[in-house]
């Protein structure tokens, strides 16, 4: 048995959770998440850590250079450079809408990558 | 003066707590096209526009989305509705029969009177000049938040090779920001032995990207003539002095300040509110009426908030606050609030014992306290009472006094909040 203590990220309130893992690392025990959206990262950061990924991506032909954009859900943690490289050597012509889909399937993870505001 | 205009409610600040406020005092009955927005940018959004990360709106709308996102919604309500919004516009003055002096490339310099005014003008970090910090004055030394406008709005890494001093959430922000375009940031130093940034940005933005996390630790020295080459850094005690001998270099190219931020008051100022020397905002009711009548304050401008969701929630309060008073209110009858052992503010500062309804006490501690309870009493009476695992300044709290118990309280009685053993 192990026991693994983190501090949730899945909104501010940032509590505090205690997952205990068996021999076979499977989880036995969330302790602490006061949320169901908690005990699922608990889950996923002792197995699989996710994480969800904004940036911005180039914009061609509007009145900003750049538009803020984020992953419409997580991605796994170990890809977030492979998927800023994506993101970087994208573009899209303004303008832009906010939720428009600016990358589709990122990674092939089933995650798109949405913008997040108005560029005219 | 090239015009004179009229409106019941002016609102200064067309961020968060300025459009929050506009649409509440309509919600409770101001004619909109009576209410007006003075916003200095371009657009409304104000300072959510380039916080591109996620982390808003778990709390107000229970979903996860980013920052211009979040303005965006509220910007989608105001323009649904006959509000007035005037971006661009600056705003000079304001004096004390409640005129508002503003100006604009269209109209020059203009006044409008008002029934009732909302201060939203929100906060800025705290400059370079108020640290203190030997050495000369290269380029590559900027606050965290102007290095966010470069990166998320402009599309421009100013930097490389980034320290990071104070352990704000703008710098532990863009600590992973810079990170993840490429940058190397070596480590984020913090001069207080605990981070006052909140607890899931220490793990979502440093310990994933291994970036170091020095408590009671400060930059003593910029190094570099045309640009910045490095800085020394070094430990400091207790009253927090540098320690001689445990200074080390750091080769850097940039240096982020994190290290607070201030509310913006100078309008304040001028009308001469009461204002608190904790939170350095104005002192206010629990409508955020300040002490001048018929001038609300709301957002970081009354208090440096660590959500935008609580922002809109106290700003709902000041734009009913102003419609309450634009219909004609009541003469206000008097408590006072305040915190001790370990408490450090409050807001609201009074609270007016007619008030039907529950009242929220936002407060912020001063240290990081473990296994406490927070107390709060009046006149000997206890009010509330909840036990708290733990408390940090990076984290405001609150407490709830019921409407019952105003009722029972005396003008001039003091309601008190402390930290007491669990």
């Amino acid at each position: 048995m192990t026991e693994r203590n983190l501090i949730c990220i899945a909104c501010p309130r940032g509590c505090a959770i205690k997952v205990t893992l068996d021999d076979n690392k499977e989880v036995v025990n969330i302790e602490g998440a006061t949320c169901k959206n908690g005990e699922e990262y608990a889950r996923n950061e002792v197995t699989h850590p996710m994480r969800n990924l904004t940036s911005t991506i180039k914009v061609t032909g509007g009145i900003a250079n750049v538009a803020p954009v984020r992953t419409n859900g997580d991605i796994p943690k170990e890809l977030l450079f492979d998927a800023m490289k994506v993101i970087n050597q994208a573009s899209v012509a303004a303008p832009v809408h906010v939720g428009d889909v600016v990358i589709e399937n990122i990674l092939n993870t089933g995650i798109d990558v949405i913008a997040t505001n108005e560029i005219a | 003066m090239s015009k004179i205009l009229n409106y019941d409610l002016v609102v200064v600040g067309g961020g968060p707590a300025g459009m929050a406020a506009a649409l509440s005092a309509k919600d409770n009955g101001i004619p909109e096209e009576n209410i007006i927005i003075l916003e200095r940018s371009d657009r409304l959004g104000g300072i959510l526009e380039q916080c591109i990360h996620s982390g808003f709106g778990a709390t107000y709308f229970g979903e996860m989305m980013s920052g211009p996102e979040y303005a965006q919604r509220f910007i989608d309500l105001v323009n649904e509705t006959k509000i007035v919004v005037e971006t661009d516009t600056m705003v000079l003055n304001l004096t004390d029969d409640n005129q508002v002096i503003c100006s604009n490339k269209e109209d020059g310099i203009y006044a409008i009177n008002a029934k009732a005014i909302v201060l939203a003008m929100g906060c800025r970090e705290r400059p370079r000049g108020a640290l203190d910090i030997a050495g000369s004055r290269p380029a590559g030394v900027m606050s965290a938040g102007a290095a966010q406008k470069y990166v998320n709005i402009d599309g421009y890494m100013p930097g490389h090779k980034v320290v990071i001093l104070g352990s704000g959430d703008i710098g532990l922000i863009m600590a992973r920001r810079m990170t993840l375009e490429g940058a190397k940031v070596e480590c984020v130093c913090e001069v207080m032995p605990y981070s006052g940034g909140l607890q899931r940005n220490i793990v979502q933005c440093l310990e994933d990207f291994d970036i170091p996390l020095y408590l009671s630790c400060t930059v003593v020295e910029v190094h570099g003539k045309d640009r910045v080459t490095g800085v020394t850094i070094a430990n400091v005690d207790e009253k927090m002095l540098p320690i001689a001998g445990t200074e080390r270099y750091i080769e850097c190219d940039t240096l982020l300040l994190s290290v607070g931020l201030i509310p913006e008051n100078e309008l304040s100022r001028q009308i001469n509110l009461e204002m608190d020397p904790i939170t350095r905002g104005p002192k206010v009711n629990e409508m955020r009426e300040t002490s001048k009548r018929g001038v609300f304050a709301c957002g970081n401008v009354l208090q440096v908030h660590d959500l935008v969701d609580f922002v809109t929630q106290e700003s709902q309060i000041a734009g009913k606050g102003a419609a309450q008073y634009i219909k004609g209110a009541s003469e206000p009858k008097y408590v006072t609030c305040k915190g001790i052992n370990g408490v450090r503010y409050t807001v609201p500062q009074r609270i007016d014992i007619n008030n039907q309804e529950e009242v929220k006490i936002y407060f912020r501690v001063a240290n990081v306290y473990k296994d406490k309870r927070v107390v709060v009493t009046c006149g000997g009476k206890e009010l509330w009472n909840r036990k708290k695992l733990k408390l940090a300044p990076g984290e405001m709290e609150n407490v709830f006094i019921k409407p019952e118990d105003l009722a029972q309280m005396n003008e001039g009685d003091e309601i008190v909040v402390s930290i007491e053993e669990a």
